[in-house]
């Protein structure tokens, strides 16, 4: 056991930075109207300016919107939206993995078919369209998200799940007569904990990926409101008058995602080096 | 033996085919599920009158129950017909075949440049372990897995298209030299996420053969590096094949967005087109298109292993 500050020292820069990047990312989120009070104030007399121009620092988009600002006040759906679709999913992957791996029969072959079901096409695909012929909209896009990608979370825990449950613990548990439903979520699940976690980072930074694609193609947040994928869609046009409309979000997309990765993997690095430890 | 193998074959083949009916099934089922009535929708920007509306019905057996109209559309796409676009009027098979051409060839190129990029970055990686060259390209792996394709592609127009003027910005260009100009950005857009993976997964399965006690062991009897390292290669060549081929399907989602940013006319913008419009005919296409291409490709990928690999061979015909 090493004392905390020592632990503090060995933390590499980069999961360092990330957790850096990933805590202003969640401040904006939270506090955006503080932040970036003027994000959605169009200035139509300046149009599109360039960096620099009337104090606008990253200069504006094509409804003269001031970069810096709006790409600020996007940090709310970029953060609230993957975070929902990452927690509902695994939600999903929780309840019906360990079920489906402790129990086993019908329940488990119905599951494993939907999985097959799903995973047969690629996520993103299958929410273009399904988001796009239900009529699209933010909400209805991450309800969608969050059933596709709950199959590779039941599978996870699900194997997960089948692995402890034939360690001793859960045996003496069954012995001594303790319930299904208790065995399951009371002593099986604080032990599948490290994975979920892990994978739950994974899946924020891929929500993430896959909602920005979605408003990017116009299914996601609706016109005008602060997305980063929707800046992205707006500044294709202005790569001329002013590139920073679409670089600026760009690179937020990029950073954030790569941000939650670089955790994920973190945290999934140590975890093995813990059960290797053991 | 044989007959173990055939038998697995065709139980792989029957979940696949099952697989796809379903899929289709659910994907003929979605134009009930959207909202308005199925009618209207079909009927598209054409005037609403109860005669266009009474022609669509009959056209579309509307008045059927939903598996009987079901097995109409699924008997005349298996013929090859996939009905008429409601957008264009034209039938939607020559739209797709007009169109696959450029998304083959944008795939095609992003799949080549990643392998070709990835597995020796991998290997590389793999082979410094822990050095400051692995951490680098394990680094530039999660940039590069984490990057959406259509923000890579606007950093990359910005670059190269507007600001060194290299390349050009939109459209496919005349001929074909032009042509493949004009495709050289949205293929490294698309390889790039690709390629990131391919490096991590190299790397994840050479590091794997390395730590095995037969390296170990080789090492120690005084085997050569060139001669270890080729044993290695070949068995982590295993799992790097498979995960390839599963690959095909995560290509066609990132052409989808690619293909939207650089204003090419292939299967991934027409899918956006369809989705917006709500085509349903060009749209059920598309989707039971690409779930069988990636359904056959998995399939093809499980029987490749099978034949590759003896171990894979004899616990199949086992269990």
């Amino acid at each position: 056991m090493t004392r905390p500050s020592a632990r503090l020292r060995r933390l590499p820069a980069t999961i360092a930075l990330s957790v850096l990047l990933l805590a202003a990312v969640a401040v904006c989120a939270v506090a955006g109207g503080l932040i970036a009070p003027h994000a959605l104030d169009q200035d139509i007399y300046t149009g599109t300016v360039g960096a620099g121009v009337d104090g606008h620092l990253l200069g504006t988009d094509k409804l003269g919107r001031d970069i810096l600002q709006l790409s600020l006040a996007g940090a709310r759906s970029a953060l609230a939206g993957p975070l929902l679709v990452a927690a509902g999913s695994m939600l999903v992957g929780v309840l019906l993995g360990t079920v489906a791996g402790y129990r086993g029969g019908l329940l488990d072959q119905l599951v494993g078919r939907y999985a097959d079901l799903v995973l047969a096409l690629p996520a993103v695909l299958l929410a273009i369209v399904v988001a796009g012929l239900l009529g699209g909209g933010y909400w209805i896009t991450v309800a969608v998200l969050v059933v596709l990608f709950s199959p590779s979370d039941v599978r996870l825990v699900r194997a997960a799940v089948i692995e402890q449950a034939s360690r001793p613990y859960i045996e003496s548990a069954r012995v001594l007569g303790v319930r299904p439903a208790r065995i399951m979520f009371r002593h099986l699940t604080p032990n599948i904990v490290p994975v979920v976690v892990a994978n739950l980072l994974l899946n924020v930074a891929f929500a993430l990926v896959a909602l920005s694609s979605l408003s990017y193609l116009g299914l996601g947040v609706p016109p005008g409101a602060p997305d980063w994928g929707r800046q992205l869609a707006d500044g294709r046009e202005l790569l001329g008058d002013n590139p920073l409309a679409a670089i600026v979000p760009g690179l937020l997309i990029i950073a954030t995602a790569t941000a939650v990765n670089l955790l994920g993997d973190g945290v999934s690095e140590a975890l093995d080096r813990k059960v290797a430890a053991r | 033996m044989n007959r173990g193998i055939l038998a697995f074959a065709a139980r792989r083949l029957g979940m696949t085919l099952v697989l796809l009916l379903v899929l289709s099934l659910l994907v003929y089922g979605l134009m009930f599920l959207a909202p308005g009535d199925v009618a209207r929708n079909l009927l598209g920007t054409k005037n609403v009158t109860p005669e266009a509306l009474a022609q669509i019905r009959a056209q579309y057996d509307l008045d059927e129950p939903f598996l009987v109209q079901y097995w109409h559309w699924a008997g005349h796409a298996l013929a090859g017909d996939f009905g008429t676009s409601i957008r264009t009027g034209g039938p939607v098979g020559r739209m797709l075949l007009d169109r696959v051409g450029i998304t083959a060839a944008i795939s095609g190129l992003a799949f080549a440049l990643a392998v070709l990029a990835g597995v020796p970055a991998g290997v590389a990686a793999a082979l410094r372990r822990g050095r400051w060259a692995d951490r680098l390209l394990v680094g530039g792996s999660v940039v590069g897995v984490s990057a959406p394709g259509f923000a890579v592609s606007l950093i990359l127009l910005y670059v190269f298209a507007v600001g060194l003027g290299w390349f050009p910005i939109y459209g496919t260009g005349e001929g074909f030299l032009d042509g493949l100009w004009h495709l050289v950005l949205p293929s490294v857009a698309l390889a790039l996420g690709l390629g990131a993976f391919v490096v991590k997964l190299t790397r994840a399965a050479v590091v794997r053969e390395l730590d095995q006690d037969y390296v170990t062991f080789a090492r120690s009897r005084g085997l050569g590096r060139g001669t270890v390292l080729r044993i290695v290669l070949r068995n982590a060549a295993i799992p790097i094949v498979t995960s390839l081929g599963l690959m095909v399907g995560y290509l066609f989602g990132g052409t989808v967005l690619i293909e939207v940013t650089f204003a090419l006319p292939g299967l991934g913008a027409l899918l956006e087109d369809a989705v917006l419009f709500k085509d349903f005919p060009v749209v059920q296409a598309l989707t039971v298109l690409v779930a069988s291409v990636v359904s056959v490709t998995a399939l093809l990928v499980d029987l490749a292993y099978l034949a590759i690999d003896p171990r894979v061979r004899n616990r199949t015909v086992r269990s």
